[in-house]
């Protein structure tokens, strides 16, 4: 241990070389941050091209062909390019922080983790350069439509099992910190909410992105090797693609959720000046979404048929998950309650994510209704609730972590101004973004489809035109935050003063080598950091 | 510490791979879930011994209707169609019906036919002695053919269940009519 720590202040390579070979969990932290702003910038700018083929019916801007594979790139980049590597980026920077360890249990697994992805997303973004295009068929890949496409399917999967791996490691590396590497005196009821959230997060990428690996696979094999899997004429049952599929994809959505709870229960407590309500309850229920979410995946394919019993258990077992997720946004609420509140950007954009994801939280309860989802299904109804749920839930969450800690990181303050600006422009306009799609889907107009019957134009039209106005305000976010890089007011340890935390007792900006010794957690000077035994 | 962490990495290594395994094992695990469960309007992939099944007084005071469905892949150059639409049957009672099948190409083609009976659960009960659905079949150049199913539909049927679908797709065996179309050219 104490060879490490000198050898690794001795040598600092620069220029390209620190970045590609840096196995510092803050510099790999940015690397994966940048990332994901990247990918979220090249995912909006796919999210463009569909509301703008949408602003009026009838096909205008791009072919069918585009469009499908705009909508299926989208989702992949979105999901597996944006959302997954901000969260993995913030666990990187803050969990070693947060639990007093010098670095990640794992620091060249974790260089190699982020390295994996610029190659994964090359593979991927290729796709649509070569001869037969992107892959079209929607990012659940269903067959048979998916193998009915183009060669350049083989390539998705590549990609898709590089994120695959680079996610398991990165999850194994923040299991093996969280476990072995917590300072003295931090028992595991004592960690911050966050570092909770992702170690539930990191069991749930290594318990289902294998499964999705296997499924994918399997499309390969049956595309190009003559199995037969998924194949009806060779014996096999492409419904069984679909629970395979849904069996990761609902623990998916957790997993680009909960850490995002985490987040929530770090910023609503710093600016009510007051404990998090409920801590234990807020473990508990995050533990038991992370168990529902393995027993509710046939939710997302209730048309495809099943008997009554099995529609009953999957309706029943999806709406068991508001409880514990009401729990939580009772906790959120309390906190806030008799708090001496202030209302800095994130504080705002936590307090948008409490509404908004609410929002998309109950129209998943009404998607549970078995009779119901059978109208929704594949509607536009379904993509205004996953919208809120993802954009105005996780991404919303992403942006109040980065306002949250960007002094920690930069060592500036952001422009408070630009930042509430940045907060009320995403807010207004995400929701004439979504909100119309709601009555979109519930007048019937399907998904995935690049044209639509003329009387579904009016919301189209206000969705587009929420959508360019909620697209271009990200770039305000982009200067805000390369404004606050590069200079500005100084940024004091405790940034903010409600803050309480590990994070908060190192210096602003936090220097490349923390807790190289542990602080002890039990020490009386760190009492107003951590919680209560 | 450096043990501890070695303990967690292989531990949470096996387990990613087990994961991996699990993902494939779902498979078989679905075919006998839907096997012995029904759901999926799975059909038994051989013909049902008439002796072991069929019980001796059939039900005459219930009657069902079952209907005929078929279904042609794209790539497959048939007609394909039920001789009967729909039957009024006895639980219990065996009944022989027929689709004919039509190639409409120059070329011998060999085709299978994968059966389905809807609604799901009542394919535990729809029993088929003879099918040709259990081989595969060769039509020659522009040949029509009557292919029999005889079956019953056990007793123990649902009482809800008045109304039960048979369907059929046919799709091309691509590699045993790339076969004959070498033999015969």
């Amino acid at each position: 241990m104490t060879d490490t720590t000198l050898d690794n202040h001795a040598h600092q390579p620069s220029g390209l070389a620190r970045w590609l070979f840096s196995t510092n969990h803050k510099e790999i932290g940015t690397l994966y941050l940048i990332f994901s702003l990247a990918m979220f910038l090249i995912g909006g700018a796919m999210a463009l091209v569909i509301r703008a083929e949408l602003f009026a019916p009838g096909l205008h801007l791009v072919n069918p062909e585009f469009f499908n594979q705009m909508t299926t790139m989208h989702a992949l980049v979105m999901i597996f390019g944006a959302v997954m590597p901000a969260f993995v980026g913030l666990a990187n920077w803050m969990v070693p922080l947060m639990i007093g360890a010098p670095d990640m249990a794992l620091p060249r697994m974790n260089n190699w983790s982020f390295w994996i992805m610029p190659f994964a997303f090359t593979l991927l973004l290729a796709t649509l350069f070569m001869p037969s295009g992107g892959p079209a068929s929607g990012w659940t890949l269903y067959p048979p439509l998916s193998l009915q496409g183009g060669n350049s399917l083989a390539f998705v999967i590549l990609a898709i099992h590089l994120m695959g791996i680079s996610s398991i490691m990165g999850a194994i590396n923040i299991i093996a910190t969280i476990l072995n590497m917590r300072a003295p005196g931090m028992t595991l009821l004592r960690m911050p909410m966050f570092v909770w959230t992702w170690l539930i997060t990191a069991f749930l990428l290594i318990a289902v992105m294998p499964v999705l690996a296997g499924a994918v696979t399997m499309l390969l094999t049956d595309r190009f090797f003559g199995t037969s899997f998924f194949n009806a004429a060779g014996g096999g049952d492409p419904v069984l693609y679909q629970h395979i599929f849904w069996f990761f994809g609902h623990p998916e959505v957790y997993i680009m959720i909960l850490p995002a709870f985490g987040i929530v229960s770090e910023i609503i407590p710093t600016f009510s000046r007051k404990k998090l309500f409920g801590y234990t309850s807020m473990v508990y229920a995050t533990a038991s979404i992370a168990f529902l979410s393995f027993i509710v995946w046939a939710h997302h394919m209730f048309t495809v048929g099943m008997p009554l019993g099995a529609a009953l258990f999957f309706m029943y077992a999806t709406m068991v998950i508001a409880v514990p997720t009401g729990i939580k946004i009772f906790n959120w609420v309390s906190t806030m309650w008799q708090g001496s509140m202030t209302f800095e950007t994130p504080m705002l954009f936590a307090l948008g994510f409490v509404v908004l994801f609410t929002i998309g939280g109950l129209s998943g309860v009404m998607l549970a209704i078995v009779p119901a989802d059978f109208q929704y299904h594949d509607t536009y109804f379904v993509v205004a609730h996953f919208h809120y749920v993802l954009v105005t839930g996780a991404v919303f969450a992403i942006m109040a972590s980065v306002y949250y800690w960007l002094p920690k990181w930069t060592g500036n303050m952001y422009n408070e101004t630009l930042g509430k600006i940045h907060f009320w422009w995403s807010t207004f306009w995400v929701n004439v973004l979504f909100f119309p799609q709601h009555y979109l889907g519930l007048a019937g107009m399907p998904r995935r489809i690049p044209d639509y019957a003329i009387q579904f134009t009016e919301f189209n039209v206000i969705s587009s035109i929420g959508g360019f106005a909620f697209g271009i305000g990200q770039l305000l976010f982009v200067y805000i935050v390369w404004q606050c890089a590069r200079g500005g007011e100084k940024a004091t340890a405790q940034v903010w003063d409600g803050a309480r935390g590990l994070e908060w007792t190192v210096p602003s900006p936090a220097p490349l080598h923390t807790f190289d010794t542990p602080p002890d957690v039990n020490e009386p000077s760190l009492a107003a950091h951590t919680r209560g035994v | 510490m450096i043990t501890g962490k070695i303990k967690y990495v292989g531990r949470l290594a096996l387990f990613a791979v087990a994961m991996f395994g699990f993902g494939y094992l779902l498979v078989p695990l679905y075919d006998k879930f839907c096997e012995v469960t029904g759901i999926g309007g799975r059909t038994a992939e051989g013909p049902v011994a008439e002796s072991e099944y069929l019980p001796t007084e059939p039900d005459l005071s219930r009657q069902v209707t079952v209907h005929f469905d078929s279904n042609v892949n794209s790539s497959l150059p048939w007609h394909f169609e039920p001789v009967e639409k729909t039957m009024q049957i006895n639980p219990g009672k065996m009944y022989e019906t027929a689709y004919i099948a039509t190639n409409y190409s120059d070329q011998p083609v060999v085709a299978q036919a994968v059966p389905s009976v809807a609604p799901g659960l009542a394919s535990l009960h729809f029993n088929k002695t003879e099918c040709f659905c259990f081989t595969e079949q060769l039509l020659g150049p522009g040949e029509s053919k009557e292919m029999p199913v005889r079956f019953f539909v056990h007793p123990d049927l649902d009482e809800k269940t008045n109304f039960v679908t048979l369907s059929y797709i046919v799709y091309q065996n691509d590699d045993a009519t790339e076969n004959h179309q070498t033999a015969y050219n």
